[in-house]
C-alpha cells in the first residue's frame, strides 16, 4: 500500500521553478507525495508548518529535499502569514507555484449529524482554515508570482456529494472549490492558473480525524472503477501536470484523482456484498 | 508475550523510535514514550491497519498505555 520510499518519475518539467508547499504533516501527507514528485522534476521548494509537533515531522522531510526555507505559518493569523510570505520574498523575490493542502474542522463536526453538530464556531473555524486560507495564500502568493505560475489546492468529493461523517469539511471543501474558480478568474489576468485536485480517500493524518475513516477507504476501494485505493503518486502526477507548463490552458478546474470513485452512482453487486 | 502484543510493541518501537525495552505494557505512550497527540493519531491508524480493525475515537481516548492498546486489540480482533 503506502511504500515509504516511492520513486517518482524524474525530469526537468519543474526545473528553475520555485514554490511554496503549505500543509505537509508527515510522510503520509498528500502534499509530501506532491513535493517529492516536484523535486524529482527539478523544483525548489519552501515548506510551512504550524506548531512544534508538525515542525518535528516536516523539517526532516523538507531537509531531505534540500529545502532551505522551512518556516512556521499559521493561516489563521495575519501576522504569521505576513511573516511567512515576507521571508519567501526576501529569499527568492519571485515564486512560480503554490501548493495549498490545509484543512481543519473540530472533531465533533466530523461525525454523526451535520445539522446538530455544526455550531457557529465550528463552522467559522472550518471555513477559515480550510477555505479562506487558500484565498488569502493565493492573494499573497500572486503578488510575488511570475506570469505562467500555477496554484493548486486539495479537495474531496464530500464537497459535491454527501459522505458519512465528512459533514462540515464537505461544506468547507465546497467553498474551497468555488473559491478556486473565482481566484482563477481574478489571477488569470496575470497569467496564473489555479486548480483543485479532488483526491480519493488516502490514509493520511487528516483522514484519521474523520469518524469511520476506514470505511471511506474500504468502500472507496469497493466502489471505484479501478477497484483500488487512490495512490498518492497519482495525485502527485496530477499536481505535476497542473503546476508545470504541461497544464497550460487549464485553470479553474476541479480534477478528480480518485480511482474513478466520483463517477459511480450505484456500486456493482459484488461491491455491495463486500470487497474482495 | 502474545502475537498481538509483539506486533503492538513492534509498531510502537518503529513509530516512536524508542528503545524496545521501554515499551512495556504499563508504559504510557505520552508520559513514558514521548508521544504527542499527532503520534497517538498515527499509532491508532497504524494499529487499525495492522489488525484490520476500526478503533473509534471514544475507544482511542481510553488507550493510554501499551497495555491498553494490546487489551483493546485482543478484545476486538475477532
Amino acid at each position: 500500500m503506502s511504500e515509504d520510499s516511492q520513486t517518482f518519475p524524474t525530469g526537468d518539467l519543474m526545473k528553475g521553478k520555485r514554490g511554496l508547499v503549505m500543509g505537509v504533516a508527515n510522510k503520509n501527507s498528500i502534499a509530501w507525495a506532491i513535493a517529492q514528485q516536484l523535486h524529482a522534476q527539478g523544483a525548489e521548494m519552501a515548506f510551512t508548518y504550524v506548531g512544534e509537533g508538525l515542525e518535528r515531522r516536516v523539517r526532516p522531510l523538507a531537509e531531505s529535499l534540500g529545502a532551505e526555507v522551512i518556516i512556521p505559518c499559521d493561516v489563521t493569523d495575519d501576522a504569521s502569514m505576513d511573516e511567512a510570505f515576507k521571508t519567501i520574498e526576501e529569499k527568492w523575490g519571485k515564486i512560480d507555484f503554490l501548493v495549498h493542502a490545509i484543512a481543519f474542522a473540530d472533531k465533533e463536526a466530523l461525525k454523526g449529524s451535520f445539522v446538530e453538530n455544526t455550531t457557529r464556531e465550528v463552522f467559522a473555524r472550518a471555513m477559515d482554515v480550510s477555505a479562506f486560507s487558500f484565498v488569502d495564500a493565493a492573494n499573497r502568493a500572486s503578488k510575488i508570482m511570475n506570469s505562467g505560475g500555477s496554484m493548486i489546492t486539495l479537495t474531496y468529493l464530500g464537497s459535491e456529494r454527501v459522505i458519512p461523517n465528512y459533514n462540515m469539511m464537505g461544506v468547507a471543501k465546497a467553498a474551497l472549490e468555488a473559491a478556486t474558480r473565482y481566484i482563477a478568474r481574478d489571477l488569470g489576468k496575470q497569467g496564473i492558473r489555479v486548480n483543485a485536485i479532488s483526491a480519493g480517500a488516502i490514509k493520511t493524518l487528516s483522514l484519521g480525524g474523520i469518524a469511520g475513516a476506514r470505511s471511506l477507504l474500504s468502500e472507496g476501494r469497493a466502489w471505484a472503477p479501478l477497484r483500488e485505493d487512490t495512490d498518492p503518486a497519482g495525485v502527485a502526477g496530477a499536481a505535476l501536470y497542473l503546476l508545470s507548463d504541461l497544464g497550460k490552458s487549464c485553470t479553474g478546474e476541479t480534477h478528480h484523482v480518485d480511482a474513478g470513485f466520483h463517477i459511480v452512482g450505484m456500486p456493482e453487486e459484488d461491491a455491495i456484498k463486500g470487497e474482495e | 508475550m502474545s502475537d498481538i502484543a509483539e506486533r503492538v510493541k513492534k509498531i510502537t518501537v518503529e513509530h516512536l523510535d524508542v528503545d524496545a525495552a521501554k515499551v512495556e505494557p504499563k508504559a504510557s505512550f505520552i508520559d513514558d514514550l514521548g508521544a504527542d497527540s499527532l503520534d497517538i493519531v498515527e499509532l491508532v491508524m497504524a494499529f487499525e491497519e495492522e489488525f484490520d480493525i476500526e478503533i473509534p475515537d471514544d475507544a482511542a481516548e481510553t488507550i493510554q498505555t501499551v497495555g491498553d492498546a494490546i487489551a483493546y486489540i485482543e478484545k476486538n480482533n475477532a
